[in-house]
């Protein structure tokens, strides 16, 4: 419920004592920047940050049937996920819109724990309640989630944690205590690098920001997050996602699990739209010329000749990998193949871009 | 925060530094550090003749776009090229290397118009 008050982050003090500038976003006040996005992103690509992601939803659901009833709202067939595993999915609307995209970590045989959206955490914790009854439980005012990210994150975390944590492969998730705390951790990450997503209660949460940062962790704010999703193509739900786009559209298909029958929320809709080419889908541009490209400014067509219509990019900005202006559309299938040269309006000038492969940027293996 | 006292400032936050009646014009340390990394600067080519409180170009942060206004008259008679290569300039020495553009002043009399640093720093928002 908004109140129009921002939520603030338990960690709060810490942040603001390591000079964050703060930010209203999702009905929480965020550390938008600490020294500067750019020193933040390059932190998290060439050697670790850590990020305060607490406004995250976390539900746990414990019940021996936690997998079947978690099924039934969600894209993806969690139920075939082994112990110890995590998988990204997708809430669907009944038309087969994105009504959010979530993390599905399966912790043991009946005990789960999925991370949604800060925007839609209220909702989705009573999806889930709705699927799972009293085995659901909202987690996320009694604990915070840190996320440690970068070439240099498992390192840095099997000395300040516990060497176990090397143990948790990628997309893999497991449990360990800290300083008497459990902490469970997620080999997963929203920046395209390596690294874990920890949840914990807040007082070992702020030993544990502590620890890491002393450990040479660089505290980094949503301005990196967003740049860092976006050079690895990661969707922004709001922007490049919403209940207007549906999974395929956006290059999703691959969370869609159709071929084991089980009804979820969607699927008839999923089903009928995963026989059809998508007439736009969501791709990559990056511009040919200076400039920064944001959400809504328009696409233009440049040299293709017509059929082009009304598209705004759904995000966009300067790559402090690339040094170049990046951006997603949805782009008509026409044009959407990479080389295909289009332009983007950027204050009553038209940059030159072109269609490049989805990501942007993707880590050594 | 630092406001060179030999400058004169405007309430869009550039800055102004004259010398034989030529303008050198940048934006100041608060509207570097609002911005936060600098990531490209749009300039007028040399020959442009501009009129107080002109839009003359574009600043692009990572985080935040913003249009630039002349404090002056005149005709733009350089630009700062280091800034193509070197847009964070701006943020390490905003009232130095990070210069913008330099205007020949068609009305001296514009100058006293703008504010004195201890007036422009008055008009900023308290820090905290």
């Amino acid at each position: 419920m908004s109140t129009g008050e921002l939520r603030r982050l338990p960690l709060r003090e810490r942040h603001l004592a390591a000079g964050a500038r703060m930010s209203p976003f999702a009905g929480w006040e965020m550390p938008l920047q600490y020294t500067g996005i750019l020193a933040e992103h390059a932190a998290v690509r060439t050697d670790v940050g850590i990020f305060d992601v607490s406004h995250m939803g976390r539900v746990r659901v414990a019940a021996g049937d936690a997998g079947a009833r978690i099924r039934a709202i969600t894209t993806y067939d969690v139920a075939r996920m082994r112990a110890g595993r995590a998988h990204y999915s997708l809430y669907c609307t009944p038309d087969g819109g994105i009504a959010d995209d979530v993390m599905v970590y399966r912790l043991d045989d009946a005990r789960w724990l999925i991370v949604h959206n800060a925007d839609h955490a209220e909702a989705d914790a009573a999806r889930v309640r709705a699927a799972a009854g009293a085995a659901a439980s909202d987690v996320g005012r009694e604990t915070v989630m840190l996320a440690i990210q970068g070439p240099r994150a498992l390192d840095l975390l099997a000395g300040v944690l516990a060497d176990g944590v090397r143990a948790i492969g990628l997309r893999r998730c497991g449990e360990l205590t800290w300083r008497g705390a459990g902490v469970f951790v997620g080999r997963t990450g929203y920046t395209g690098e390596d690294g874990v997503e920890c949840i914990l209660e807040p007082a070992a949460g702020g030993e544990l920001w502590d620890a890491c940062v002393a450990a040479g962790a660089r505290p980094c704010g949503l301005g990196a997050r967003d740049t860092l999703r976006l050079e690895a193509a990661l969707p922004l739900h709001g922007h490049d996602i919403s209940p207007e786009t549906d999974p395929y559209a956006a290059g999703l298909g691959w969370t869609v699990t159709l071929d084991d029958g089980v009804d979820f929320i969607g699927r008839a809709a999923l089903v009928a739209l995963a026989e059809r080419e998508p007439p736009r889908r969501l791709s990559c541009l990056r511009l040919l010329d200076r400039g920064v490209p944001r959400a809504g400014y328009a696409v233009r067509a440049g040299d293709v000749a017509d059929g082009l219509g009304l598209v705004t990019l759904t995000s966009g900005a300067f790559s402090p990998t690339l040094r170049v202006g990046i951006a997603m559309a949805y782009l008509p299938a026409a044009v959407s193949a990479p080389g295909t040269r289009l332009a983007i309006a950027i204050h009553g000038r038209d940059v030159p871009a072109e269609v490049v492969a989805r990501p942007f940027y993707r880590r050594d293996a | 925060m630092d406001f060179p006292a030999e400058l004169r400032y405007t309430t869009e936050d550039e800055w102004v530094r004259v010398a034989d009646g030529v303008a050198t014009i940048g934006i100041s340390d608060f509207a570097q550090d609002q911005l936060g990394d600098v990531v490209y600067v749009e300039l007028p080519a040399p020959g442009r003749t501009l009129a107080a409180g002109e839009a003359f170009g574009l600043i692009e942060s990572v985080k935040a776009v913003s249009d630039l206004f002349s404090p002056v008259s005149g005709e733009v008679i350089a630009h700062n090229d280091a800034l193509t290569d070197q847009p964070e300039l701006v943020n390490s020495s905003p009232y130095g290397d990070g210069w913008m553009i330099r205007v020949r002043m068609s009305d001296l009399a514009e100058l006293d118009g703008l504010l004195t640093a201890d007036a422009y720093r008055g008009r900023l928002p308290a820090a905290g």
